[in-house]
This record gives structure tokens, sequence and C-alpha cells, in this order.
């Protein structure tokens, strides 16, 4: 431990091999919430560890206990039911590259499982656990936003159901409470009326975006009946703009009203500060890839027509 | 309660059990309790891409999974993948084309090259690119290697084989 | 174009082939055996406690609890170590003035940067040394930050570390005369503030050290992934006083160099004293969080220049300001002068302008040491002329190609000197530019170029001419007292079964050193290519040489090759001559056959002429000598480096929203001489030209006001990678230098030399449309968005 001479701690170096801890592997959901409240506490739940693994290594995080939940069965699964596509939370981003329900019913996942990280990450890393995380950099968290997604929790006292919209909280802070797991994503299923857009602007392929925004509009004929708009890596959470939503309802999609929708980012955004990436081009961005997006939409149904 | 624990999994064909340490990745299992040291550690983070390896059948980062996640798991490292020939003509159009300097990415490269065309059998040259998008190499500049990669696809869709790579004289 | 250096028709002409590497194939296969690999009996792991301050006193340190945790072997501070280790000083004697503070191989009372190893732990595995380095106890008192290259130099500025009476490591001036007056009457005079961001190296396979003390035999066995075995040899004898021949340093496969590995670490120092300590192997390998805390990091300058320029568009002269922070203290043994230096020096090089100025102030600040990492200020040198080039075209209404066509040294005006002291052999740079034009179609591109702006397109094409220095001789090192060799050394056999084993300095880290050096040995002897055993990076087996660093490795290493193979033929033929009883200027030797020079029928088989040296003496003649090894020394006379050239075109597009650059493609003609292997040359420029290009617009140590590296995890330092960087076309001019007879130079830096400031020229030139410019590298969206106005 290092301190100056007031005792306050600093950061320390080094350290890429994780602290020791214990490792259980439980067949179910009870048996998984059973091994956490053993270990009072102090455990993480590890899917595919795709984000758990380096924090753990870095020391940055060091639980007694790690529960493997990658091998419950009730966590898998990919099935459409009453108007829902339910994707278990063990569901790979993979899958979201290549599933067809995935593809026919939420296809913002589709759009935005090649931008989330590279090949390997992918074929690893799950859905729930980008979800649970929720890393206001990351593109299925902000998707789970545009898609109006509901979120399945399995906590002691049995399963509910938390609408994305309230589900995530504060920078990395959900409506997870401690020891709960999450179990499913909830998709309504995409309406024949939806136009669905995907893109980020990245400065290298597969890195954390510098913005990145998923469009759903709901477009049954000539004027945009609802847009859901959300964007990642502009503020604490994944974050929906309401103000350019609002722009774009009722309107046709033109020139003037993309250029509207634009302009109410100021009031969408809270773009962190960062000395690399200050709060001014991020905003900036996130207009340009704003108005691609909507643009490329606007395209698409003057082809269509 | 930190303790080894015993654990079975198939690695390049051959089932084994052996008692680990829980906080041991996969990387450094099978670099040190196995001696399989093709599989190399750039990062330790999931962004180098030097320690991939085929689990189940597809790339995944030795250095982001604890030994004891892949219980049960079938595992492939560079020197299976060498010894059962899968990677053969991959390993020659490396090695024809200069695709590698120092080697210390080249294993990663390889089971990075493979899950690409079990996917995508005929990529394009930006495909390739944005395949490798997690595989680092300091040495190359990576042409050479897309180069190679773009030769086998073009090879297995004509149904070519190649003989064993070692055997080759070179 | 490839000039051979005899005939390609006959049998073993490998000199100038595009030949695969032997060596490549086991790495191929996973059997690759770098010292990140490497396990002993008995072998223990290091971990390092860290400074979190970049500058601070040591309070205290209470290792107690450490010492009690399972698995830990050895717990030793910067105290216990300088009982051990002698302390350096990184100065060079030829660099007059220079200063550096005293450094031992842990801190005894001051850290100096963020980062710094401070304690070492040694336990049975490195998880347990990591976990014994949390329970290490270590009060640190903070003082002043030295971060600012002008705040540092002012009067009574706070000191960057205690040793040293100010923050000015080394100045230096040239001065041709006259240069004000000069400026004051050209026709046209632009000028810049260029910012160069820190690098560092990023090899794949971090730094990797495993030391061996066997205290029975007095034998210290040093496995360590480093370009410089011998210099290492020479250093951990020196500093803990054991017989050099005593001290084995073995660089086997290694993941990565790049310059980087061959400067003296406070780790690698300690790792030497902890096996000491220990009476075992111990192991230590950088995690790559510690390798951008520790390993050297390079450029850090901040130059404002100006050129002088006629009416009609020739340059007059160049007046040139570089300050390079680097750290607080000079890297040992070569120093953190060095790219300073060559920057000043290489300014301008491939023009024929006379007038230049410059001045040169090296600063101590607390962070990273820097020092020597590929074309050491080769891109600083490169990207100041050549936009100040682009620039004054402007001015002077010429289009940037023709403004190189003017200025560029006349390719018949050789030998000639730079303003700054250089003598150039033979360069091309006339010819490399027509070159480079032919394979850009750049008249092409200047049309389309035009095209695509009217439909708001941006593109942009830049150009870079450069010189490279390469195959440097003791003016470089030995002159200023440092114990770096500039000959190489060759042990050369013929077998008792009439193969060839090759034991030489020059070292591998993957260009291909031990390919060229069997072509060439196989070339000279007249064998077949898979009949020569190359071996390296061994102390013990190899002869004393300078090994593998400033593009040596051909022009160097292969005229050692070359002359130790022309002295063993001798040798074979003179045997085979008494053999034969014939004269040896009748006998030749090909494809393993001692045959008649004049017919080529097969006189003997080399196998048999070595069967009988080995076995049967008793039935040579007896005047006959069996000299079937020989060991050659080479070290380069005549000119003090052996100088390369080529220039540069990169093509990009400009999205003028984002600032994002896609880099379209990009083209290289250079020049170093006799091309021994195609293959290989072409992927050394490749490979340079992205490490540029990564330099160009990705790459850069960011540091806070308090000294701390903000983005040190290879998440967040950007390298390049395959689907941002562009396909490469290479093209070549040769000429040999006279000073050997392979007439080989240097290739691996080229790449690396001119890149950046292609790449920055044609950044500039996509932007021209709005008036707006940048002159910083990496050239990110952030600062390409603000040098628009959009943010």
């Amino acid at each position: 431990m290092v301190t100056n001479l007031d005792g306050n701690a600093a950061r320390e170096f080094g350290a890429l091999k994780a602290r020791a801890f214990d490792y259980i592997r439980p067949a179910t959901v009870a048996e998984a919430l059973a091994a956490f409240a053993e270990a009072e506490g102090d455990a993480s739940y590890i899917a595919g560890g795709q984000s758990l693994v380096p924090a753990l290594a870095l020391r940055l995080q060091a639980p007694a206990r790690l529960i493997d939940i990658g091998h419950i069965a009730a966590l898998r699964g990919i099935a459409v039911e009453d108007g829902w596509l339910r994707l278990g939370a063990l569901t790979r981003h993979v899958e979201a590259h290549d599933h067809p329900l995935i593809a026919a019913h939420a296809p913002l996942l589709a759009l935005a499982a090649p931008h989330v990280a590279h090949p390997a990450i992918r074929n690893r890393g799950t859905l729930g656990g980008s979800v649970a995380l929720a890393d206001p950099a990351s593109e299925f968290p902000a998707m789970m936003l545009a898609m109006e997604a509901e979120i399945e929790i399995a906590g002691p006292a049995g399963t509910r159901r938390v609408p994305a919209e309230t589900f995530f909280q504060d920078l990395y802070q959900t409506a997870l409470e401690p020891g709960e797991l999450l179990a499913a994503l909830h998709i309504p299923v995409a309406q024949p009326e939806h136009r669905c857009a995907f893109d980020e602007i990245a400065r290298r392929r597969g890195d954390y975006a510098l913005v990145g925004c998923g469009i759903r509009l709901a477009l049954p004929r000539d004027r945009v009946e609802e847009a859901r708009i959300a964007f990642l890596a502009v503020g604490p959470t994944p974050m929906r703009a309401r103000a350019a939503e609002t722009a774009l309802a009722g309107a046709r999609l033109d020139a003037d009203a993309i250029a509207r929708a634009q302009a109410a980012l100021a009031q969408d955004l809270d773009p962190p500060e960062d000395s690399e990436v200050p709060p001014a081009m991020r905003l900036h961005l996130s207009r340009v890839l704003l108005g691609r997006l909507l643009g490329r939409l606007r395209g698409q149904i003057a082809e269509a027509a | 309660m930190s303790a080894p624990l015993h654990v079975t999994l198939t690695v390049n064909g051959e089932t084994l059990s052996r008692l680990i340490e829980p906080r041991e990745t996969l990387a450094d299992f099978l670099r040190r309790d196995l001696g399989l040291t093709g599989t190399h550690t750039g990062c330790e983070m999931g962004v180098c891409g030097a320690c991939l390896v085929l689990l189940d059948g597809v790339p995944v980062h030795a250095c982001l999974i604890f030994a004891v996640q892949a219980a049960g798991a079938n595992i492939a490292t560079v020197e299976g993948l060498t010894e059962s020939a899968a990677v053969t003509d991959l390993q020659r159009a490396f090695h024809e084309r200069n695709a590698l300097q120092c080697g210390f990415c080249t294993p990663g490269m390889l089971i990075a090259a493979q899950g690409l065309l079990d996917r995508t059998p005929m990529p394009s040259r930006a495909e390739i690119r944005d395949a490798l998008s997690g595989n680092y190499c300091r040495c190359t500049g990576y042409e050479a290697i897309v180069d190679a990669i773009e030769t086998v696809a073009r090879k297995r869709a004509a149904g070519e084989a190649a003989p064993r790579f070692a055997e080759e004289p070179a | 174009m490839n000039a051979p250096l005899g005939s390609l028709d006959r049998p073993n002409s490998y000199i100038g082939r595009a030949v695969t590497r032997p060596n490549a194939k086991r790495l191929l296969v996973g059997r690759g055996r770098y010292v990140t690999d490497l396990t002993l009996p008995r072998m223990l792991h290091a971990a390092f406690l860290r400074s979190p301050y970049a500058h601070a006193r040591i309070a205290s340190i209470d290792a107690e609890a450490a010492r009690a945790m399972p698995g830990v072997r050895l717990v030793a501070t910067g105290a216990d170590l300088a009982k051990l280790c002698a302390p350096w000083v990184g100065t060079l004697d030829h660099f007059t003035g220079m200063k550096s503070a005293p450094q031992w191989p842990l801190p005894l009372e001051e850290v100096l940067w963020s980062g710094q190893a401070v304690v070492a732990v040694v336990a049975d595995t490195r998880a347990q040394a990591e976990d014994a380095v949390e329970a290490v106890l270590v009060a640190f008192e903070e003082l002043p930050v030295v971060a600012d290259i002008d705040a540092a130099r002012e009067a009574g500025a706070n000191r960057a570390a205690a040793g040293i009476e100010d923050n000015l490591c080394f100045r230096s001036r040239l001065d041709t005369g006259g240069i004000d007056a000069i400026f004051a009457g050209a026709a046209h005079v632009v000028e810049e503030e260029f910012h160069f961001g820190r690098h560092t190296a990023v090899t794949l396979e971090p730094r990797a050290i495993l030391a061996d003390w066997d205290a029975s035999e007095g034998k210290l066995t040093v496995h360590h992934a480093t370009q410089t075995p011998y210099q290492f040899q020479d250093l951990y004898s020196r500093h803990y006083g054991i017989p050099e021949a005593s001290v084995r340093v073995i660089a086997p496969d290694i993941g990565g160099s790049f310059g980087m590995k061959l400067h003296v670490y406070h780790e690698d120092m300690a790792v030497i004293g902890l096996s000491l300590l220990c009476r075992r192997p111990v192991k230590y390998v950088a995690d790559r969080m510690e390798s951008f805390v520790s390993d050297i990091h390079a450029r850090d300058h901040r130059v404002r220049a100006r050129m002088a320029v006629d009416a009609g568009g020739t340059i007059l002269a160049m007046d040139v300001d570089d300050v390079t922070a680097i750290g607080a203290f000079s890297a040992y043994p070569r120093t953190s002068a060095v790219e300073g230096n060559q920057v000043i020096r290489l300014m301008g090089a491939p023009y024929g302008f006379r007038n230049y100025r410059a001045e040169l102030a090296v600063v101590f600040q607390n962070k990273v040491q820097t020092s020597q990492y590929r074309a050491v200020g080769h891109p600083i040198a490169c990207t100041v002329t050549e936009r100040l080039i682009d620039m004054a075209a402007v001015r002077a209404g010429l289009d940037p190609a023709a403004m190189r066509e003017k200025n560029l040294i006349p390719d018949d005006a050789y030998p000639c000197s730079s303003p700054t002291g250089y003598r150039f052999e033979a360069l091309s740079h006339q010819a490399s530019l027509a070159k480079l034009k032919a394979l850009m179609d750049y008249d092409g591109l200047r049309a389309e170029q035009a095209a695509l702006r009217a439909r708001g397109v941006y593109r942009g094409i830049g150009l870079a001419a450069f010189v490279e220095i390469s195959n440097p001789s003791p003016a470089f090192y030995g002159i200023g007292g440092a114990r770096i060799s500039a000959q190489d050394g060759a042990t050369l056999s013929i077998t008792p079964s009439g193969e060839v084993r090759c034991l030489i300095s020059v070292t591998e880290q993957g260009q291909g050193t031990e390919t060229i050096i069997g072509q060439i040995v196989a070339d000279q002897l007249g064998v077949a290519r898979e009949k020569v055993r190359v071996v390296t990076g061994d102390t013990e087996t190899t002869p004393h040489g300078g090994a593998t660093w400033a593009c040596r490795g051909a022009g160097i290493g292969g005229e050692t090759a070359l002359q130790a193979a022309r002295r063993l033929r001798d040798n074979v033929l003179a045997l085979a001559a008494a053999i034969l009883q014939a004269r040896p200027g009748d006998l030749d030797l090909r494809d393993g056959l001692i045959v008649d020079a004049l017919s080529g029928a097969e006189r003997i088989r080399l196998a048999e002429v070595a069967r009988i040296a080995y076995f049967r003496s008793d039935t040579l003649p007896p005047d006959a000598s069996a000299q079937l090894s020989i060991t050659h020394h080479y070290a380069p006379q005549g000119y003090p480096f052996a100088f390369t050239n080529g220039i540069q075109g990169c093509h990009v597009e400009l999205d003028v929203e984002t600032g994002l650059v896609k880099i379209l493609k990009h083209w290289v003609v250079e020049d170093c001489g006799r091309i021994i292997n195609p293959l290989l040359v072409d992927e050394q420029v490749r490979g340079g030209v992205v490490q540029g290009l990564g330099a160009a617009f990705f790459e850069e140590c960011r540091y806070d006001a308090g000294g701390q590296l903000t983005n040190g995890s290879l998440a967040d330092y950007l390298v390049p990678m395959a689907g941002e960087m562009p396909d490469i076309v290479v093209g070549h001019i040769e000429t040999p230098t006279a000073d050997t007879a392979l007439g080989a130079k240097g290739c691996g830096e080229a790449g690396t030399a001119a890149a950046a400031a292609a790449a920055l020229n044609a950044v500039n030139d996509a932007m021209a449309p709005f008036g707006a410019s940048i002159a910083q590298i990496p050239m990110t969206p952030a600062r390409l968005l603000k040098s628009f106005g959009k943010i």
C-alpha cells in the first residue's frame, strides 16, 4: 500500500494477476442466489467475463467469491412470445450479430453488434452482462432504451421486470440490487412501420465510440409517428434524446426536421468532462451522427417510395 | 476458500484433469501448467489478441477466461491446430508472404483468421482487416497478413489442400 | 530493380533473392522460445511496488507483513541492491556539458517519475509476488513536479531530481553564420511551431528477463529479451563486479524491440541483484500496465522552425529551435540526447541549401525516461522540413512535387556534405521522386482531388523525402566512451559432414537477420542455403559485436558474414587443392562441390574434404592446413555512416465534420543500397510506415499537470490496427555503398522516418480549401476539429 505523509492512499501500478477468490458454478438461478447470499455480499456473478476479468486482473475489484452463472440453462434461449422477444441473459454478442430472430425482431441489436469490441470478445461476451454492467459507452445498453426493452431480474424475492428507462440509474448504477441477477432481456418485437438505424464514431474499429446512436422511428406513412433515439458515450448512463425525439414526432423526415432534432440535442445530452474529447466535441459529433443517421433513413424511405 | 479445484477439460483433443487455482487464467494455465507456450499474453486484458485460442470451435481470449470456467470445454491452441493440420494452409501462406516478423502475434492471428474463414469463407480485404481489429501486430504493418489470409480464402474455396506445414522444407 | 552482387544464374546465388525465413516456421507452429516462455528449475518471480507520485521522497518502507506472505522469498529495497550494484550515469563524453543524476536499480531516497519501481518482491509465483506487493507499506513525501518544458528551464525552477543543478540535460548549437541576414533578405519566409507527442514502442512481448546466478560456479546467466546481449554482458559484469567471461547473456526469440529493448531498465538491473541475493533464478516480465510506465518513451519535441526561400522557390536557409523533454535523468548507456542531436542534424538533409542554424535544449522533467526508438529523431526532422517545404511551395506558387524537384540534392552531386556536417556518399533523391510520382500516378491523383473537391470530398496528397542514418561507425558511441561496439564478429565453420555453422553477433528480432546472413554465407561459400545454420543471440557462443540497432544488421553484420565466408572459402579451396594436388585458383566451390573453376566439372565433394580434414588428417600432405573454422570481425571504415534515402507519399480523405481521417494509400520509394532479400526489405518498410502512421494519427502518452500518465494501457494508448491502416506500395532504387563489398545499407527505419511527415502534409493538403492547418502529431479528431473551428 502506498500513501503520502498524510496517510492518503494513492493508486497502485503493476497488478495483472487477480487476487485469490473461490469459484462456484451453480446449475440453477436459485443456487446462484444462495451462493451469493452465503458470501455475505463479497461475491460477483460472472458470465462472459469480458469486462469483469480485466477488472479482477487489475485488482480494481476483488470479490472473495466468483459465481459462474454461465451454465444455468434458464438464462439461455432466444424466443418470441406474445409480441416480445425474450433473450436469455447468456445470449452472446455474436448471436445478436447472427441470430435470425434477433435480426427480425430486434434489428437495432443486429445493427449494433458489429461495432461491439472485436470478434473474439463477441464470441464470449453476453448481452446480459453488457446490460448489467451498464457501461454508458457500450452499444447494447443504449439499444435497450431505443427498443423500449424490459429487463428481467431474478432475486431472493422472485423475479421482476424493469423498463430500461428506469433500469439505468447512474454511472454503472442500475436497478439491480446486490445479489440480484439479470435473467433476461425482453424486447417488444419490431413493427412493420419501424425504421431503425445505428452507427457510431470511433477512432479505431472496435474502440469505445466517441459517440454512438441508435434510432427507431415509427413511420407508418409519411410522417414520424414516434421517434426513439438513444445515444451512447455522451453521459453517465445510456441517454435518450427526448427533445430530439419530440422535434421529430409528427413531422415529415425532411431537412428541417432533421436540423431541429440536431439542435435539440443540447437539451438532451450531458457529455462528460474529458481532456481528450471535450464535451463540446461530443455534442458536435452527436449532431453530426444524428444528422447522418436520419439522412440515411430518409434516403431509405425515399428509395422505398 | 480459494483452494485449487479439480477441473476436467479437453485441450488439443486430449481430455485431462488438473488441480487449478481459481484465479489462474486459461492463458496462464495453458502456458504454465501445460507448457503450451504458443499461446502468448501481450496485454492480459483482452485488447491485443495474442492469447486467442479456439474454445468449442470459436476464437476467444484465453486471458479473459479463468481456467476453471473452461471446465468441460474443448480448447484448441496453435500447437493442437498444427498437429491436426487444421491451419497448415494459413501457416504456409504466412510463411511464404513473410506475414510475421517477431512472431509474437502470430498464433493469435492464425486463430483469428481461422475464425473469420469459418464464418466468412470469401472475405473482402476490408472484411479481413475488420476481423483483425482486435489483433495487434507491431512489426508487419498488417498488409502481408491480409494478403496471406486472402490467399488462403481463395485456395480453400478452390478446394486446395496443403501438406503438413511442419514437414515442408523452409 | 535489384542489382545482384554476382550472377543470379549460378547455383547458390542467394543475394538479392526473395526467400522465406527458415526460423519463422517455429514461430508459426507455436514453438517460439521467448524469454516470457522460459522456466528454470527453482525459478522465482519478481514484482515491484511502484511510485504513485511523479516526484517524491521515500519517507518509510515497512515490508514486515509482506515478508510473511505465502510464497514470498525476498523483499528488497534500493539500499539492499545498492550494496551489490554500482550506480550508472547516462552521459556520453562527446556530448559536451551533458549531465544526469546517478541511478540505482531501486531508488535510495527519491522517486523521479510516476510508476518508478521502489520495492522488489520475489515469490514462488507472480500472483503471490503481486499479493505481497500490496502488503508492503510505503509512505512518500510529495515533492514539486517538473512537467512543463518552459517552466523547467526558468531560473530557480524546481529540479526534477536532487542530483542535478538545473533541468537542462544538454544543449547544442549549430550555426553556419549569417542566418538572420538571409532571412531578412528572403523573398519568402515560412515558419511554424510543431508539437510531437510522446510515443512508446509497445512491443507485443513486453520486456522480459530471467537472471540465474550460480554461486557454485560464480556464473551469471541472463536470458534477456534484448537486441544487444554483448552490451548487457558488459554492463552486468561491470556494475555487479562479476568477471565478464562469467556473465552469459542469451537473447532468444524476441517479441519485438524497435530500439526499446537495448536500454538499461531499473527493474532489469534489480533482477540481477535479486538472483544474486536469492541464489536462484529470478524472472521478471513487465506486464502491459508496467510497460507503459517503465519502457522508454520517445519523441516529445516542440520545434519552432522557419525556412527562407527565394522568389523562384529555392530554399536558402533553415532556422530551428528544438526543445525536447526526456524524463528526470538520461537513459543509460546510450543517453536521452541522441534523438535531439539527430533532429537538429537531419533537418533539411535531402535538400541542397547551405545555410543553417539550430538550437537544441534537452530538458529534464518528472516523466518516464525517453531514449532511442525506431528512426531516432528522423520523423521530427523530416516532418518539420517537409511541412515547411509545402508551406514554402504555396508561397512560391509551386506544386509540392515541383518544389522538391527544384530543391533536392541532384543525384550527380555526390559526394557532398550537409550544412550540419553529415557526409553523403551517394544518394538518389531525384530518381526516387520520379519513381514515386510514377507509382502514385501523382498527376492523376491531383486531377481526381480537384474533381472530388467540387463534390465536397476532401482528399489530400502529401510527400516527404527523407535521409536515414544506418551502419554507424565508432563515431556514434565509442567516441563518447560507451562500450557499445561498432564492429561485428562471426565464427564460421565447415562441419564434419560438410555443412556450415555461422555464429554471428548481429541478432534477430524477426526482421530476418539470420535469413540474410544465411543467404550471404551460402552465396559466398557456394553451398545450398539449407546447409547453413545461423546462430545468434548468445554471448557464450558468438563473437562480441554491436548486435542489432541503427539498421546495422545487413550493412555491418552482412559484410562481416561476407568477408568471413570469403576467408573460409579460401581455406576450403586451399585444403581441397592440397588433397587434389591442384592449385587453389583453379578450383571453385559450387553447390557443395569443389569444381574445376573453368569447366565446372566436379573434383571432390565439400563433405569429403571435411571428412578428410576432421577424421583422416593423417592422409593430408604435411604442409596442408585444415582450418575449417575461422573467426572474422568487421567494423565500418570510410564514411562514419551509410546514409540511405527515399521518399514517401500519402493519400488521405478527411471527414471535415468528424475530424476522422481515412488513409487511402501510402507509397514508399527507398534506396537502401544492395537489397539482399526484397521480401524482407518490403515488409521492414511496411512495418516501419505503420509505426509512423500510428504516430501521425493515434499514438501519444498523455500526461496531466501532475506528471501522471493518463492513458497507460493498451485500451487507452491507441496503436495502429489493421482496420485503419492502408495498403502500402513499396518501390526501390539501389545505390550500393562502395565502402563494402556487399554494398548494403539499412532499411528498418526508412518507413518510420517519413510516414508521419507525408501524412501531416496530406492532411494539411486536404484542409487547404478551408484555410486551416495543423502542425501537431498525433492528428486527433479533436485537434483537427479545433483547427477547423468546428469545436
